[in-house]
């Protein structure tokens, strides 16, 4: 064998150079210099005031599924930034390139740019959103104290972060794929992507995945064992039933990414031929296996979602949710169903009529459970009291979208209308439509719903609209135009043009986007201007709204251990059950609480597993080595930590149901 | 008030959708045509069920709001058996209308079944041949092979007004998808598989087709034209393309595939008649054993310990996988020619019998996979 065609790799950097540096794309050097600057700004700032101690001990070692689940929607948040950014590139690029001229962006920068958009938004935005939300929420919701394994809660997070770490790297240090977001190949094989992008996709999505699989264990473990006394599986809240579903999902499902990952990286690191086209290779084995993820993945962010809008319209309804088993149902059917529809994601790959219609009609199947759940929301509201604050203005403007969204989804489901509308416009306008329209407005929802039981103080309703009113109508300026320009034959990720006549619609969908920018503006304004009249919207109660589930029976925010005692539960809307038939909150007889303590491991881990993918990508073998085995040895070090629990002092538990008991009493009088 | 303002917000949009040319909507080929048909009932199917939905939302959301104190109020009402049978019932019928509705247009528009029809009410005269195209998705451009004339082109596919198409697709290194809007719908282009797409344009006119898979850095440039053309002008291009310089061997094919951006229109005669299957066995370069010569010996247990010796290391400076061995490829051992018969030249019988439950049968395939079988299974059953 002739080894003098590999190029030579530096024993050190690797494949690592100055070159690597995108210092001729002047948008990046300016981002970079941004970064850089509110960067340092931020670490002098935590330096200056000293935050740093509590940084570690309060937040970073925390294993407290509160504080894990507020950081895992600070990820989010970011993140939904820098994917926005992506977003608003390709809105101009594909406004301005008309007529001859290319735009602003060349293929090199447009095309990584379309990846890392649609790569950001679904694992680094979604993902922690809906994650950070169950992590909140469900130990709350079925009486727990926290999650079933603590440290590994605080592990899962930090190894999200550090896939989302790894994909901020790319910006700044090599490239990003040049795939589009699911990395077909051949086009992602060694031998039609050489460079670092795909390395990089490939290992920030396997160190987030292992976060992902573990949490989704962890809220499962939780769900099935935690349950307060009294709450069967029938009497859970929707919103855990749903995130149950979700969990199953999760596990069932993010094992196949890792393995399709997997044999894509034996292909591009040791040369083995599974997806190529030589040697036997099947690349349309990838694209089964990644949508056989892929498609489950869809339902694991709208699940939960659908039981926010469950619990919200109850509560701003102030009704029991009409129709609670057959909305249980619907979500296990949803869960099974979301098995045998992927191939619906490649009926033009050639597979034969009976083959697309099985999974076409599959596919329409699943608008009948979820159609069922529309109509469940809208009976809720039927003979209800609606308050309309802002988590009940997101689930009107939710129905009002999804079901259009819901409706040219089974149109795509029809395989000859898919045969003109696959890979169309049309087609990134109908995902755009339930993944904003479903998952993003209600996380909205949920954001606004939750907010006061986490930090204390309601939200800003004046921003709030704001924010709900540009996002809405931003929306459907951004998208209905590629519904149109879907229907004009247009296909996704072109970077120029040459018909006059798309032009306009292109220039509407960029003024939808510089709407929605507007609609996040507002939001971190909402943000803002809450803190500073947190005063005024202070929630006393810990039940602002009044609630029907047992997240509202405790203190806002809630103290660390929860429940001073395990609530006994007699109905599916417990805290309404326990409010109707006049409960007394207990106020003696505390007990010192068991639980879990803070460890760093999970952070170290996640740092080790950052450099190791890193290393990975730029084949910086040593680097490499060195934090396997950092890994692997911190994991057994980790085992002989036998300081896993401590007791919180009675005095605590009385101290915080005092202070409980004192804020009750200013509302009282 | 929501949905006034929609309503309000649809009314220029709607003068502005006549004016701009919604292609998938008004095609000029047949099967697109009733593709279209059968998204429009599909909109309509649904929309009955949609708008009711969307309407009780916005009367359910004014009238029962908060303030308004003559709204009924019914805190425990939670539970209606008969509420409950018309939610999940409404939903099921309409799917067993859609799924009707879907089973049938799958099977009636399969692309890999050839047409029966010209147009709504007009067979197809029983003398008329199908024009053979042979489509390759390059790096990034497409290459076009009408076999019956042995003419070759790029980036233009001009064919015969109201003659029906029978297209076969492939791609030389990553995936497209060949998509002419107004022809027939989109199938992917996937190197060492071959696709198929029928198809027919009902009036004369240039359009244009294109990826509508993204392929790598030239993808937006990928672009067709599509000349519908009546049968005299027809039959003065193919006198064109054969009066072109080039012609179109298997040297010239590799020289061709080698990746380029926005590539004027080429013609080329004298098409070496076995290049496509070639392409699609990905074996061009001479040396290679096709890729259904490979599956054929693998079916039959492959070559053994043989098999491991016979591969050679192919020249060039093709990225590889840094741990993995220098590229190479499997060497053929049998230089059987692969011989084109134009059997389906005259159209195939297609079955008009109506749809049974298993749906409709698949086009036999023309010739069978791969001659090499053919060869072996000869000398077996010898």
């Amino acid at each position: 064998m002739m080894q003098a065609e590999a190029p030579v790799l530096d024993p050190i950097f690797g494949r690592l150079s100055l070159a690597a540096l995108p210092l001729h794309e002047p948008i990046l050097v300016a981002t970079f210099v941004a970064v850089a600057i509110g960067g340092i700004a931020l670490l002098a700032g935590v330096t200056r005031y000293q935050l740093w101690g509590y940084l570690w001990r309060e937040w970073i070692t925390t294993i407290d599924h509160k504080r894990i689940g507020i950081m895992y929607m600070i990820l989010g948040i970011i993140m939904l930034l820098r994917g926005f950014a992506d977003a608003v590139m390709m809105r101009l690029q594909q406004m301005m390139a008309f007529g001859g001229s290319e735009g602003y962006l060349n293929a090199h920068h447009y095309d990584q740019i379309f990846t890392a958009h649609g790569v950001i938004m679904i694992f680094f935005v979604a993902m922690p959103l809906v994650t950070g939300l169950m992590n909140y929420i469900v130990p709350l919701q079925i009486g727990a104290r926290d999650v079933a394994f603590p440290f590994l809660n605080n592990f899962s997070f930090w190894m999200t972060t550090a896939g989302a770490i790894l994909v901020m790297f790319s910006l700044f240090v090599g490239e990003f794929a040049r795939t589009g977001w699911l990395a077909y190949p051949p086009l992602s094989g060694i031998q039609y992507s050489p460079d670092v992008g795909v390395d990089y996709y490939i290992w920030a999505l396997q160190i987030a995945g292992v976060g992902t699989l573990l949490s989704g264990v962890n809220l499962l473990a939780t769900i099935i064992k935690m349950r307060a006394p009294g709450m069967t599986l029938m009497k859970m809240p929707v919103f855990t039933w749903t995130s149950l579903c979700t969990n199953v999902l999760i596990v069932a499902a993010f094992p196949v990414l890792t393995a399709v990952l997997v044999l894509l990286s034996l292909d591009r690191y040791v040369g083995t031929n599974f997806f190529t086209n030589d040697f036997g290779g099947n690349p349309m084995m990838y694209v089964n296996l990644i949508w056989i993820w892929g498609h489950p993945e869809v339902y694991i962010l709208i699940l939960p979602l659908f039981g926010v809008y469950s619990e919200v319209t109850s509560t701003f309804c102030g009704k029991k949710l009409f129709g609670y088993s057959s909305m249980v149902y619907a979500t296990v059917v949803i869960t099974i169903l979301s098995y045998i529809v992927w191939l619906h994601h490649f009926f033009t790959m050639g597979s034969g009529a009976s083959v697309n219609s099985f999974f076409g009609i599959t596919t329409m199947i699943i608008s009948i459970p979820t159609g069922a759940k529309i109509f469940n929301w809208l009976f809720t509201m039927y003979r209800g009291r609606i308050r309309f604050e802002l988590p009940m203005m997101w689930t009107v403007a939710f129905m009002l979208t999804f079901v259009i969204g819901g409706m040219t989804g089974v149109l795509l489901a029809v395989p000859p209308a898919d045969f003109v509308l696959h890979n169309s416009l049309f087609l990134i306008a109908h995902f755009h439509n339930v993944i904003i329209g479903g998952v993003l407005f209600g996380l909205f929802a949920g954001i606004n719903y939750w907010f006061p039981k986490a930090f204390g103080f309601k939200l800003d309703k004046f921003w709030g609209t704001v924010s709900f009113w540009f996002w809405v109508i931003g929306f459907w300026v951004a998208f209905t135009p590629l519904y149109v320009l879907g229907l004009m034959g247009v296909t996704r990720r072109l970077r120029y043009f040459e018909d006059p006549s798309l032009q306009i619609w292109f220039q509407i969908a960029a003024v939808g986007a510089g709407l929605i920018a507007i609609g996040i503006g507002a939001m971190l304004v909402q943000f803002y201007v809450s803190f500073r009249k947190r005063k005024e919207l202070l929630d006393t109660t810990g039940d602002p709204w009044d609630g029907r589930t047992l997240e509202w029976s405790t203190s806002s925010p809630p103290p660390a251990y929860n429940f001073a005692f395990t609530p006994i539960i007699h109905d599916g809307d417990a805290w309404w059950d326990m409010k109707q038939r006049g409960y007394q909150r207990p106020l003696g007889g505390f007990r010192a609480i068991l639980m879990p303590a803070n460890t760093g491991a999970g952070f170290v881990l996640a740092v080790l597993s950052t450099a190791f993918g890193f290393a990975m990508v730029w084949y910086m073998w040593w680097l490499a080595i060195a934090s396997f085995i950092g890994i692997v040895g911190f994991t057994i070090y980790h085992t002989f930590n036998y300081k896993r629990e401590f007791h919180l002092p009675l005095e605590y538990v009385v101290r915080a149901e005092e202070e409980r008991t004192r804020m009750l009493a200013t509302v009282r009088s | 008030m929501k949905l006034r303002l929609r309503s309000l917000a649809v009314l220029p949009l709607c003068a502005a959708l006549s004016a701009c040319d919604m292609v998938v909507l008004n095609p000029a080929g047949d099967v697109a045509a009733q593709q279209r048909d059968l998204l429009v009932t599909s909109t309509w199917l649904m929309l009955l069920i949609i708008v009711p939905v969307m309407a009780l939302t916005v009367i359910f959301a004014w009238r029962y709001r908060h303030n308004n104190r003559e709204a009924r109020y019914e805190p425990d009402w939670h539970h209606s058996m008969r509420l409950e049978l018309v939610i999940w019932s409404m939903p099921l019928l309409i799917i067993i209308c859609l799924g009707a509705l879907t089973w049938l247009g799958s099977h009636l528009l399969d692309p890999y079944r050839p047409l029966d029809r010209l147009a709504p009410g007009k067979e197809i005269p029983e003398d008329m041949r199908t024009l053979q195209v042979e489509v390759v998705a390059l790096d990034w451009k497409w290459l076009f092979i009408y076999p019956q004339y042995g003419v070759a082109t790029v980036n233009e596919m001009t064919v015969p007004v109201n003659q029906p198409l029978s297209l076969r697709i492939t791609a030389s290194s990553v995936m497209n998808t060949f998509y002419a809007p107004h022809l027939a719908g989109m199938i992917y282009a996937m190197p060492s598989m071959e696709t198929r797409l029928h198809g027919v344009l009902n009036s004369t006119g240039d359009s244009e087709g294109f990826s509508a898979n993204y392929s790598g850095a030239g993808f937006s440039g990928m672009r067709f034209k599509v000349r519908s053309v009546d049968d005299n002008e027809f039959q003065r291009w193919i006198g064109m393309a054969r009066a072109a310089q080039q012609s179109l061997t298997r040297d010239a094919y590799l020289q061709l595939a080698k990746p380029s951006e926005r590539e004027p229109v080429r013609y080329f005669s004298a098409v070496d008649n076995q290049l496509f299957d070639l392409i699609v066995g990905m074996c061009v370069e001479p040396g290679k054993m096709c890729t259904h010569d490979m599956m054929a010996l693998d079916e039959r247990g492959g070559l053994g310990m043989a098999g491991i010796y016979n591969v050679a290391r192919r020249s060039g400076d093709q990225p590889r996988a840094v741990f993995g061995a220098d590229h190479s490829h499997v060497i053929g051992i049998c230089a059987a020619p692969v011989v084109r018969t134009f059997e389906d030249d005259l159209l195939p019988q297609v079955d008009r019998s109506p749809l049974r439950g298993a749906g409709l049968p698949r086009p036999a395939p023309s010739r069978s996979g791969s001659l090499l079988a053919d060869a072996l299974d000869s000398s077996s059953s010898r």
